[in-house]
């Protein structure tokens, strides 16, 4: 269009900085900036997960991949190895 | 009738204070009467890319608070008729700047001049915030890199919807795409990122295309816009980009001894 810029040659950088912020950019106009309902997230998965089990206060763990097609969240939580029910539901 | 024209970008370091300087001179080397007003409040510019930095008595503030009349604060310029400088103020708080004192300053100056440039600090705080607010039209400035890219797409967000116009329900401030600092080998060769790759993100209007040059530092450190230098590729292209603000059809040219290196290239590649 302009005389200089054919498609660039598949082994430079500006292919993935192009495509890097198509990606990011999609997100950030749909949503706002950063997902920041995760802490909340993480700490209400917490709250719930106490009603049932024995767990520590940092064992939730709250990932977010985002991709060109779809996105992921990814929630990982850790038991114990001598887990058992919380106290209130062992009747 | 006048128009005020914010130059934004969101990040810092990618030229808006140079193609403040560079399209106000080249709208007063039209005849257009215009103002460039420097909103970096505390971090004063744009008096030294002008080269009217030993000139400034008054500023920006004063005239917001009362303690000075517009007249007294506007730096005529010495090379171009038409051409006026209002320098901000470099020890006041930012709280200083305040809706209210800018659209005074602004309703005031409509009344004289046929453009005012707005030269936004960078980020999205108040004083980038203010310099947006009022404007008719913006010059968004980008470099062919991601996180200027990246700010310049967040601060399109808040000219469709911070702004006078865009509460008012008036529509979108006219939007525009200066991209700077460009170097079209690198970008034929891939390692930076191409002008359609930056417009198919941004979605705006091409204004222009300023090639990286060496003109821009020399131009800085003599204290001139670059557009008063027309023999260099950058001050050629600002000289383009004004026409464009103005309403004129320019074709995007690259200067001849870049375009000379490119074909080569191609023909090195092809052959």
């Amino acid at each position: 269009m302009f005389g200089f810029s054919f498609r660039p040659r598949k082994n430079g950088s500006a292919q993935t900085a192009k495509e890097r912020l198509q990606i990011l950019l999609a997100h950030e106009r749909a949503g706002g900036t950063s997902p920041d309902f995760l802490p909340t997230l993480q700490r209400e998965i917490l709250e719930v997960v106490r009603r049932h089990m024995e767990i520590d206060g940092d064992a939730v763990d709250v990932k977010l991949e985002r991709g060109a097609e779809l996105s992921s969240l990814e929630i990982n939580i850790e038991l114990p190895s001598g887990s058992k029910p919380a106290a209130q539901k062992s009747n | 009738m006048s128009k005020v024209i914010v130059v934004t970008s969101g990040k810092g370091g990618v030229g808006k204070t140079t193609s403040s300087a560079a399209i106000s001179a080249g709208l007063a080397m039209r005849g257009h009467k215009t103002v460039v007003i420097d909103f970096d409040v505390g971090l004063r510019n744009l008096d030294m890319i002008m080269g009217c930095e030993r000139r400034v008595v008054f500023d920006f503030i004063n005239v917001i608070q009362g303690d000075a009349k517009l007249k007294q604060a506007l730096i005529k310029d010495r090379r171009l008729e038409n051409l006026f400088v209002l320098p901000t103020s470099q020890t006041r708080d930012k709280d200083a700047l305040t809706k209210e004192g800018v659209k005074a300053v602004l309703d005031e100056l409509r009344e004289e001049f046929d453009y005012i440039i707005c030269d936004s600090p960078a980020g999205i705080e108040r004083g980038a915030h203010l310099a947006m607010y009022y404007a008719d039209e913006a010059v968004v400035v980008t470099n062919p890199e991601v996180s200027s890219v990246r700010d310049s797409d967040r601060v399109l967000g808040l000219l469709n919807s911070k702004t006078f116009h865009a509460e008012k329900g008036e529509g979108a401030v006219k939007s525009q795409l200066l991209l700077t600092r460009f170097d079209p080998q690198r970008s034929a060769s891939g390692e930076m990122m191409s002008v359609e790759d930056v417009l198919e993100i941004l979605a705006i209007p091409l204004l222009g295309i300023i090639p990286e040059s060496t003109t821009v530092l020399k131009a800085s450190n003599e204290g001139t816009p670059v557009s008063l230098d027309e023999k260099s590729p950058a001050g050629k292209a600002y000289i383009d980009a004004v026409g464009r603000l103005v309403g004129e059809q320019i074709e995007m040219r690259v200067n001849p001894a870049e375009r000379r290196g490119f074909l080569q290239r191609l023909l090195g590649r092809t052959a």
